[in-house]
């Protein structure tokens, strides 16, 4: 019976598959891309998936995990597996795929979807599972440490450090992102204003009034932030508040940057906790409307299946297909990220190693599907209407005339009409040079849901989804700079002891603060940008995040050869290769490409020579010495990643090679075998019944 | 006639409740009763512990 579904889920795959390759010179349906995307993903996950599972990672249900060893009732508690992944899907799924895919469909739909499969199936779930399982079996230890225990010191701190570098260039670009979305839009600034007290009532009611009730409290505030994005159009209509909440981006960076640092400082339970409840439930909730949404409406997808872009000339972002779809196009495919919450708070509530499966490769199958819906998206815009969205002023020039007439000399035209009616339509004053992908997304989103449920409130649809992914940034935002501070007081804790305690005052302004300052660098210097920022930040983002994953397969690669798995290593050592390969391509290009839109230095180069020859106009002039230094520090630390990433690599290969020639290796620090007793949970049983005591 | 709809409801909100924690202080009160003696904690200053162990690592993604 299994095998007459698997064989009619591959035909109906292949199908599929023909059906969007065939389809090239005209316009194709999203449901071949949905259709093909389920049957990929329930191959995978019934064959591939199950394989690894039983044969590679030698998952045992009969062994006692950490969450039953150590329960505790609190961090430590056996969960009944779908409550886990929906734990693990939200702490996984922020604005990576939603973000990476818009920017990637500038190579067209075909590229970046067919990478968000593969790369989901074969390596991202793959790693998130390996991961998981590799960390339950240590008792929840972290990457790092794992890192530093199995392979050795080295990869330990090149963990760590990278860790806070991609930290804080994840922030950073996150930042700019919620910018570019709320820039000259006082209806998606005042909604997004409005999150904060909304957030901090919610906290209130959950500490003071009703300790506890979170499902109360975070349904209470969803109803007040949805209410937001209805008041933020009054606001919108009302003459005089519309000036108050008309900001443009460097005070709204300030904004940003300044609500980092408070939520940093304030206690957890006030702003950070009822932000990230409220980000749960709207993430959960958008991406299931969305997804019904996608597929009652199956809309016509306008953009080529590959654009001329390919060859590296692409207005959002310079470089050719190869590497940088792969760069781009991070979470959703394979993100190192993962690792980190895969090695963090779920292996903690695993009743059973049966359900890794579940909940790793699972897990990260749902957010590869969310950035397939990102894609969609994107794409099902009219693809003049696209360009003129994401591509920066300094690229098609700052007039509206100027943009739709270079836009248009591309072979996709598009009028200031139509823009000015899009815009109208949308509640905005205008659509160009919205970069970051935010607002792209919004109108795809917005185009969705309106010709799903009813065109009349395109324009309320549209700042649900700005604020939907607002909130979803700021919750990684501020739970990021908290992290990274933790991060930064545990290495400062080497230097002044006093340093490494969390809890000091003292420490905790300092550690915030430098935090802050370090991803505010890089938000300002975007906002400054004429390009927009995001098209230098994201692909250093991408490059930090494909680094963090090569980091967490070696250590998946050398754990499975020391202990003698080395045959079946490749499942993990395949996707490594890949990325090592990929990585390290796009770092090289970074770095040493004479293209000043692709090479950091041929940039900081070009725009010298520009500035020495005082060609630049006056307000370009003014911010190039700022943006000359952050192109060469962008490139040190593109560097500096690519180093971290071979030292990583060299180390799993000493310690393989050590082992296959017989030497001793370290000691695995897998936990002794203890017999499982936990019986099978039931959801919606109130407890957790516990066998044989 | 309303079994199945009830029971797919009560799982709904069981899960719900799950993945935010809510449910997170009953689960305690019986951990507690089978593993520990002497009273346990309150419900505030459950919560208050519960989230000191939730927001000291990295619960968040990209």
């Amino acid at each position: 019976m299994n095998k007459i579904g698997g064989v009619l889920l591959a035909v109906v795959g292949a199908v599929a598959l023909a059906g969007i390759a065939l389809h090239r010179q005209e316009p194709i349906n999203a449901l071949w891309i949905i259709t093909a995307a389920l049957c990929i993903y329930a191959l995978g996950y019934r064959f591939y998936a199950a394989w690894v599972a039983a044969r590679v990672l030698a998952v045992d249900p009969s062994r006692a995990t950490p969450a039953e060893r150590y329960d505790n009732g609190r961090d430590f508690v056996p969960t009944h597996r779908w409550v886990v992944f929906g734990h693990h899907f939200a702490a996984i799924a922020g604005p990576g795929p939603l973000v990476g895919p818009t920017l990637a469909a500038q190579f067209g739909y075909l590229p970046g979807t067919l990478w968000i499969l593969v790369g989901s199936v074969l390596g991202g779930c793959v790693q998130d599972m390996t991961i998981l399982l590799l960390s339950t079996r240590r008792d929840g230890r972290s990457l790092g440490r794992m890192a530093r225990e199995e392979l050795g010191p080295l990869g330990g701190f090149a963990a760590l450090i990278g860790t806070l570098l991609i930290m804080i260039l994840l922030i950073a670009v996150l930042g700019l992102v919620v910018v570019n979305a709320m820039k000259d839009s006082p209806w998606s600034t005042a909604t997004v204003f409005a999150t904060v007290p909304v957030a901090i009532l919610v906290g209130l009611h959950m500490r003071r009034l009703r300790p506890g009730r979170i499902l109360e409290g975070s349904a209470l505030g969803v109803a007040l932030v949805l209410l937001a994005v209805w008041g933020g159009g009054w606001v919108d209509a009302h003459p005089q508040l519309r000036g108050v909440f008309d900001w443009s981006s460097l005070p709204l960076a300030g904004f940003v940057i300044g609500y980092g640092w408070i939520a940093a400082i304030l206690p957890v339970w006030l702003l950070l906790a009822p932000r990230d409840y409220l980000s749960t439930f709207l993430k959960l909730g958008t991406v299931a409307l969305l997804a019904i949404a996608i597929l009652l409406l199956h809309p016509q997808i306008k953009m080529p299946a590959l654009t001329s872009f390919v060859d590296g000339h692409g207005p959002l972002f310079g470089g050719k297909i190869f590497p940088f779809v792969f760069i781009t196009i991070a979470c959703g495919a394979v993100s190192g990220f993962h690792a980190l919450v895969a090695s963090g708070t779920t292996p903690k509530l695993i009743a059973s190693e049966a359900d890794v499966r579940l909940i790793g490769y699972g897990s990260m199958m749902l957010e590869s599907f969310v950035a397939i819906m990102a894609i969609i998206a994107a794409t099902l815009l009219d693809p003049g209407v696209y360009f003129a969205i994401n591509t920066g002023a300094g690229v098609v020039g700052s007039t509206a005339a100027a943009a739709v007439h270079t836009i248009s000399s591309w072979g996709f035209p598009v009028t200031v009409q139509q823009m000015q009616a899009l815009a109208h339509e949308m509640g905005e004053a205008t659509l160009f040079a919205r970069t970051g992908g935010a607002p792209s997304l919004a109108v795809g989103m917005a185009s969705i849901f309106g010709n799903t449920f009813g065109r009349g409130l395109l324009s309320v649809w549209y700042h649900f989804a700005i604020m939907f992914e607002a909130v979803f940034i700021l919750s990684t935002l501020d739970a990021g700079t908290r992290v990274g501070r933790f991060m930064l007081q545990d290495l400062l804790g080497h230097l002044y002891a006093p340093l490494g305690r969390t809890s000091w005052y003292p420490s905790v302004l300092l550690s915030s603060t430098v935090v802050v300052a370090g991803w505010g660098y890089f938000l300002y210097v975007g906002v400054i940008d004429p390009n927009g920022g995001v098209n230098i930040l994201w692909p250093l983002f991408g490059i930090a995040n494909q680094m963090l994953a090569a980091i967490a397969l070696s250590v998946a690669t050398g754990i499975l050869v020391k202990s003698g798995r080395a045959r079946h290593a490749w499942v993990t050592l395949g996707p490594l290769a890949w990325l090592a390969i990929v990585t390290t391509v796009a770092a090289w290009q970074k770095l040493a490409s004479p293209d000043p839109r692709i090479g950091l230095l041929a940039a900081a180069r070009a725009l010298a020579a520009r500035l020495a020859a005082g060609t630049l106009p006056a307000p370009a002039a003014a911010v190039a010495p700022q943006l000359i230094f952050n192109q060469r520090l962008d490139a040190w630390l593109t560097g500096i990643f690519t180093v971290i990433l071979w030292f990583v690599i060299l180390d799993m290969v000493r310690v393989s090679t050590r082992k296959l020639r017989g030497l001793p290796v370290g000691a695995s620090s897998e936990a002794p075998y203890q017999a499982a007793r936990l019986q099978a949970l039931v959801l919606g049983a109130q407890l957790p019944q516990e066998g044989g005591t | 006639m309303w079994r199945v709809p009830r029971r797919v409801l009560a799982g709904a909100v069981g899960w719900l409740r799950g993945i935010c924690g809510d449910d997170a202080y009953e689960r305690y009160l019986t951990h507690h009763a089978r593993a520990h003696e002497g009273p346990p904690l309150s419900r505030p200053a459950f919560y208050r512990a519960r989230e000191r162990d939730k927001w000291s690592g990295i619960t968040r993604c990209c």
